[in-house]
């Protein structure tokens, strides 16, 4: 099992008050945290990639712990997520898809049993790559005001024998959300969609 | 944390957003950083009030940089963990939207940013290092790092990126802050090391 070695974290929050409307009586947060490991599989092509999924779990806990911890601590006050992967040039896009398990259930776990699916993103790039991580309701993929992006990057990273590994956490709706739609009050948390 | 700095008040900057981002190196070409070293920026979004027009009295400016000084420096240790003391190295930047002068970011880092920063960080002898700019949302900010207390400590001398991707709109402003409880991984380039400091001229 080759060993996940971390050169960088990277944690940010963003707290929003308005964008041009009315203040939020409580201002929208929204979490991300990187990592940049060492792509075991650069510069090479390698069939069997897969037990790597297992390696990353502990990491995709830890960063989503980091994620919580950051937004005050509480996984209840969480409301969306997801996730995203940038492989350095010398990997294949299929080395980013290593992400979603680790990555979708480390949050899923910690945020009790999300019923969503993690919406995610991932390509190759070179360091300073940005990356627009999608994010969803974390109970019911179609509630529309918790749509939204998160912009991510590292100016050093990846660099072409990396990756990096990308969680996002909000703590609501886009904070002037007003086109309609499933609202978060009318889901039926059956199915993950509604 | 749960609210980080909420308990600064702040009465004459018209903030959109407060953003936060805390850096980890734990490893730099293979070789493992121990303790790995770790840097804050906290950078508000501001409504720019002289923007569209030549204002001459800055003055609103300036107060707004000290309102700004203490809650992005608190935010900044409080993203760290870490009490202000602790603090080793520090930096501040500003970037104007477009419809603003280069000025205005001089408003806010220069005349009155600088004290609640350094009340808020126990000392602080050295000259805070800044950068400024113009440019539109996603235009990225080189803060500048440099130690607090002796402006020569070279394993300190540093900049961290920061970029908010929808700031700062022509009417606005992103001021920043950055704050590091550790110099540069694996420092090897000599001069002035910190366990050296004299700490009286803010030099050496």
């Amino acid at each position: 099992m080759p060993e996940v070695q971390t050169r960088k974290k990277l944690v940010t929050v963003e707290e929003i008050f308005h964008e041009g409307g009315p203040v939020a009586p409580t201002p929208l947060r929204r979490a991300a945290a990187l990592a940049v490991i060492r792509n075991p599989y650069a510069g090479r092509y390698v069939e069997n990639i897969e037990s790597f999924m297992d390696d990353l779990k502990p990491l995709g806990l830890e960063m989503a712990r980091s994620l919580i911890a950051a937004l005050g601590g509480d996984p209840k006050i969480v409301e969306g997520f997801g996730k995203g992967a940038i492989v350095g040039s010398g990997g294949e896009v299929e080395h980013g898809a290593l992400w979603h398990v680790p990555g979708g259930y480390a949050m899923r776990e910690l945020l009790g049993g999300a019923k969503a699916i993690v919406a995610s993103t991932k390509k190759v790039g070179g360091p300073g790559t940005r990356l627009d991580v999608p994010v969803t309701h974390i109970n019911a993929s179609y509630v529309r005001s918790h749509f939204d992006a998160i912009e991510v990057g590292i100016a050093d990273a990846p660099r072409a024998d990396e990756i990096v590994l990308a969680l996002v956490m909000t703590t609501g709706a886009r904070v002037h959300a007003r086109v309609g739609g499933l609202k978060a009050s009318e889901i039926k948390g059956e199915d993950g969609l509604r | 944390m749960a609210s980080p700095g909420t308990h600064v008040k702040v009465t004459q900057a018209k903030i959109r957003k407060i953003a936060t981002f805390v850096e980890e190196t734990l490893m730099e070409m293979g070789k493992a950083v121990n303790p790995p070293t770790r840097r804050a920026a906290a950078v508000a979004v501001i409504e720019n009030p002289c923007a569209g027009k030549f204002v001459e009295d800055l003055s609103e400016l300036m107060a707004i940089g000290e309102e700004l000084g203490e809650l992005l420096t608190q935010r900044a240790v409080d993203a760290l963990g870490i009490a202000g003391p602790s603090a080793e190295s520090y930096g501040k930047a500003a970037a104007v939207g477009e419809n603003g002068e280069i000025e205005h970011a001089a408003a806010l880092l220069h005349p009155k940013l600088g004290t609640p920063v350094r009340r808020v960080l126990g000392k602080g002898a050295a000259l805070i290092p800044s950068s400024k700019k113009r440019g539109g949302p996603g235009v990225s900010l080189d803060i500048p790092l440099g130690h607090k207390d002796a402006a020569f400590v070279r394993s300190h001398f540093d900049g961290m990126e920061v970029r908010i991707n929808d700031a700062p709109r022509a009417n606005e402003i992103m001021v920043a802050i950055a704050v590091s409880d550790s110099g540069r991984p694996l420092p090897r380039v000599g001069g002035l090391t910190k366990n050296q400091i004299k700490g009286e001229d803010g030099l050496r």
